[in-house]
């Protein structure tokens, strides 16, 4: 009885395996099965080496996203600290702020900071109101990365937070202590503290920043590329799935690699914290 | 010092939050203008509900949202049970691994990843338009499965062993303990999984956008649909909706004891 | 040794409305041993932190060598600390904890390797340079907090309960590696503890507080054997404490008997606390003692019993190497010299009468409570 109990226990991770490999294993497979094969099924290379035509779309993608992560973590970092370093009822609040935009879908999000930049919308009309040239902002690169800045702060800020969090005040004592003042203290002692939070911050903004197409069509005004909107226009046409299957390969490849040199990073800070 | 940190603090707030309030707002505007407000009316809430094809998409969200959580739910946590109780360390890093990619990979590549699926399928078993409501079903519970194992697995670890022999002890089959002592404790997680679930899969536009067809669109894929072209004002009035109930189910969640952090599960899972 | 090197003057503190020093006066001299010793919650913390730098009186003044320091931040005090649970940096290693005061002064890279080596030197960490706290041992980690603490040369060492984390033998020996190292480095000393038997026989100055106040400052032996009041005699070591009236000058009388004594001052027929302490109490047989009475039980303890002998409803406290049988009548006699006579006081009537086999002291000397409460103290910061 106990045997038999204990065999069910064991086998109950089974559906979820044949899932798994039904649904995550064997959808990826099939990426890579039509990025080396062509219309009729044979292998082929060529989707591969048609890459190097997007290689200026992969720059600014990566330029994009790295100025938004860069951006995030420069506005977000301290904006943990003064959270962190709040009374504990007003954090709790804080935090609820930081986290309610999470939940509102990205799309709407995107949406009204394009509407309120739009050449119509309430900034310019301020603007004119004021006497000042109407400004064109949706349709350039900065609105882009800005749209994605307002996008994935809160993804930078609340990590960060959560380290900081955690971190013993202690330790800020004892910076004290020894002659630091709170600019060294910061610098000697907090941001050491915070690594890890800092680079699971940065995977979490530059992943999906990389990877958007909402933001640039909305706030790029189709202007600017990215590598989503590329991969998302190879999926309107049976024709080009073979290209758009090798573009998302190798971008797949791309943020599994760099996620995971940055655990490599944040396991080793682990164990410092540890 | 302090004043200059304060007020750098709620700046951001201000400008993260000025975009989302200006739709509301301008969600009960009169005329139809976004640099001017004429006037407060409910005319575009009045036309948002007459407008059909957003009533079925909510209709198509909430089945989805349900359906996906529940198997996500059952499926995961008879999984973090098995994982709980698997010694093999090798399967058991490999369940993991497989298991975290979805979490990993950026949701457009899970997206196209099934698409690729769903068109590979149909053309093997020779059916024209396989893309709908089952394949968001499917899609929507691949995706919602790692949250909900993250969530329930702790819940295992932490559980004291020697609980479930103190149950033996006192008479309780295997089978008795693991209801009565076992279960009433994994609870909690499970129910943050199943809520995990269900608002991902409200949420999600990225995935469903490839494995959906036009006549199956749930929200998001309508407010995408609506905002690609000329805007229609009820749109507003949608976004606004939303942002209220997403805003009471944080306020819910928040009251019943902090469950639903993504950030952190994502963080968990990166690790 | 003579110089006043830190001059509190009339300290008061609260926390949410909550008093935790009322009006602490308190002078520290340049190469002491101090020991601020109390029960949890007298606020022997809060008045190390503001020693530190880390509270701010509410009212009151702190002076360091002449100057008032109210408001110089913890960075520009000469003042280092050792602190409870040691707060070693987790992100560096021992030697980069150690040197890491040195390197925000900006001493030279082969200054701060030679004081570095010394310093790991003097407190038996060498060879443990390159290992991260984490690895350490309780006690590894004690040394490391103390030499980072010490390399900076400071005016005056704070150590906060340093020796709490540690067991029993290892307690005793760090207990001698402390006085050994105040020694050789001639460095002022504050030490906050709840341990009675750490304070005595560490401190050349003992500090006694309760409720947020002072209650006696003294060498070791005088605070044992002359105690102010019912509560340094009950918190530092055994006592029996009895309500008596002193006669005269060297007669007091209390059990309803009247004894000599060595005592003077008080008023005629002034009513006080009397203390004995169990191992000044002989036992004779009944018609040769002083006062007669029943003993109620015996411990054994080792080098000695400790019995409880009631006297007419008194409960009295013994220490004695002859057994002694329980229901056994016996004679007590106390000599003139063992009996301490202290004005009455806020603590009277609230200690040593053992029938209640002294809970509170249980609760006054419990590490854990202790620790809780600090935790709390440096919470509320």
């Amino acid at each position: 009885m106990k045997k038999k109990l204990s065999f069910l226990e064991r086998a109950a991770a089974v559906p979820h395996m044949v899932w798994a490999i039904m649904f995550i294993v064997a959808p990826l497979l099939f990426v890579a099965y039509f990025a080396f094969t062509d219309a009729n099924g044979s292998f082929t290379l060529s989707n591969i080496e048609l890459l190097s035509s997007y290689s200026h779309i992969f720059l600014v993608s990566i330029c994009f996203s790295l100025v938004a992560t860069f951006c995030c973590l420069l506005i977000g970092y301290p904006l943990a600290f003064v959270i962190s370093r709040s009374k504990p009822s007003t954090q709790k609040l804080l935090t609820v702020l930081l986290m309610l935009p999470m939940w509102i879908s990205l799309l709407i999000r995107t949406y009204s900071l394009m509407t309120l930049l739009d050449n119509g919308g309430l900034v310019n009309s301020l603007l004119t109101a004021l006497g000042f040239e109407p400004v064109t902002m949706v349709g350039t690169g900065g609105a882009v990365i800005l749209g994605m800045i307002y996008d994935f702060l809160p993804y930078m800020v609340l990590p960060i937070y959560t380290s900081m969090q955690k971190m013993d005040h202690r330790y800020l004592e004892a910076a004290a202590d020894l002659g630091c003042n709170s600019f060294q203290t910061m610098f000697r002692v907090v941001l050491p503290l915070t690594a890890p939070g800092i680079l699971s911050g940065i995977t979490m903004v530059f992943v999906p920043s990389i990877s958007t197409f909402y933001i640039s069509q909305k706030l790029g005004g189709g202007n600017f590329d990215l590598i989503g909107d590329t991969i998302e226009r190879q999926f309107k046409y049976p024709s080009t799935y073979h290209v758009g299957a090798a573009l998302s390969l190798v971008m797949m490849i791309l943020i599994l690699i760099s996620v995971a040199v940055m655990n490599r990073f944040s396991d080793q800070e682990g164990e410092m914290i540890v | 010092m302090k004043i200059l940190s304060r007020t750098y603090m709620w700046l951001v707030f201000a400008l993260l939050y000025a975009p989302i309030l200006v739709l509301v707002v301008f969600s009960f505007n009169e005329g139809g203008s976004l640099s001017s407000y004429t006037g407060f009316s409910f005319r575009w809430y009045g036309e948002l509900f007459r407008d059909s094809v957003a009533l079925q998409s909510l209709k198509n969200s909430l089945f989805l949202a349900v359906g996906s959580a529940t198997l996500a739910t059952v499926i995961g946590t008879f999984a973090a049970l098995g994982l709980d109780r698997m010694r093999n360390r090798y399967v058991k890093g490999a369940v993991n691994a497989v298991t975290n990619i979805p979490m990993m990979n950026p949701d457009i590549v899970t997206g196209v990843s099934m698409m690729l699926l769903f068109v590979a399928l149909a053309g093997i078993l020779n059916i024209s338009d396989i893309l709908g409501r089952w394949t968001m079903l499917i899609a929507h519970t691949t995706f919602s499965l790692p949250y909900v194992i993250l969530s329930v697995l702790p819940r295992f670890r932490q559980f004291d062993k020697s609980l479930r022999e103190a149950a033996l002890d006192l008479g309780c089959t295997p089978a008795q303990s693991f209801f009565k002592v076992e279960l009433p404790q994994i609870l909690p997680g499970v129910i943050s999984g199943f809520i995990m679930g269900f608002t991902l899969s409200l949420d999600d536009f990225v995935i469903s956008h490839f494995v959906s067809s036009p006549d199956f669109q749930t929200l998001p894929l309508y407010i995408y649909n609506q905002t690609a072209h000329n805007v229609k004002y009820s749109m507003y009035a949608l976004c606004t909706l939303i942002i209220v109930a997403i805003l009471a189910l944080l306020l819910l969640v928040n009251f019943a004891g902090g469950i639903g952090d993504r950030t952190k599960r994502r963080k968990e899972a990166v690790k | 040794m003579n110089n006043t090197l830190i001059k509190l003057r009339s300290i008061e503190k609260s926390f949410d409305g909550e008093q935790v020093l009322c009006g602490i006066d308190l002078d520290i001299h340049d190469k002491e041993f101090v020991t601020l010793l109390g029960p949890s919650g007298c606020g022997k913390t809060t008045t190390l932190r503001i020693i530190g730098g880390f509270e701010t009186p509410d009212v009151g003044d702190v002076y360091f060598d002449g100057e008032r320091i109210n408001d110089l931040p913890p960075h520009k005090r000469q003042v280092n600390t050792v602190f409870q649970k040691y707060a070693l940096f987790p992100h560096l290693n021992v030697y980069d904890n150690v040197a890491f005061g040195l390197r925000v002064q900006k001493v030279k890279e082969d200054e701060i390797q030679e004081r570095v080596r010394e310093m790991l030197t003097m407190t038996g960490l060498k060879g443990f340079e390159s290992r991260r706290p984490a690895t350490l041992s309780g006690g590894q980690q004690q040394r490391v907090a103390i030499a980072r603490a010490l390399i900076n040369r400071p005016r005056v060492l704070l150590l906060d309960e340093p020796l709490g984390a540690l067991d029993l033998k290892l307690r005793k020996d760090m207990q001698n590696e402390l006085k050994r190292i105040q020694h050789a480095t001639g460095i002022t000393f504050i030490y906050v503890t709840h341990d009675q038997e750490e304070a005595l026989s560490m401190s050349d100055t003992v500090v006694v507080m309760a409720n947020g106040r002072i209650q006696q400052i003294g060498t070791p032996t005088d605070i044992y054997n002359e105690p102010v009041n019912a509560f340094v005699a009950d918190f530092i070591g055994e006592s029996n404490i009895l309500d008596g009236v002193m006669l005269c000058d060297n007669k007091a009388r209390f059990a309803a008997h009247t004894f000599d004594c060595v005592d003077g001052g008080f008023a005629k027929n002034e009513a006080v606390d009397v203390v004995i302490r169990p191992e000044d109490v002989d036992v004779v047989p009944v018609e040769k003692g002083m006062l007669s009475g029943t003993v109620s039980g015996v411990t054994f303890k080792g080098d000695y019993y400790e019995i409880i002998v009631d006297v007419c409803g008194f409960k009295w406290m013994i220490e004695t190497s002859d057994y002694v049988a329980p229901e056994q009548k016996i004679g007590l006699y106390i000599e003139p010299d063992a009996i301490h006579i202290m004005k009455k006081s806020e603590y009277s009537g609230k200690f040593g009468d053992y029938s209640t086999f002294s809970e509170e002291m249980d609760h006054l000397s419990d590490p854990d409570t202790e620790a809780s409460e600090n935790e709390e103290e440096t919470l509320l910061s």
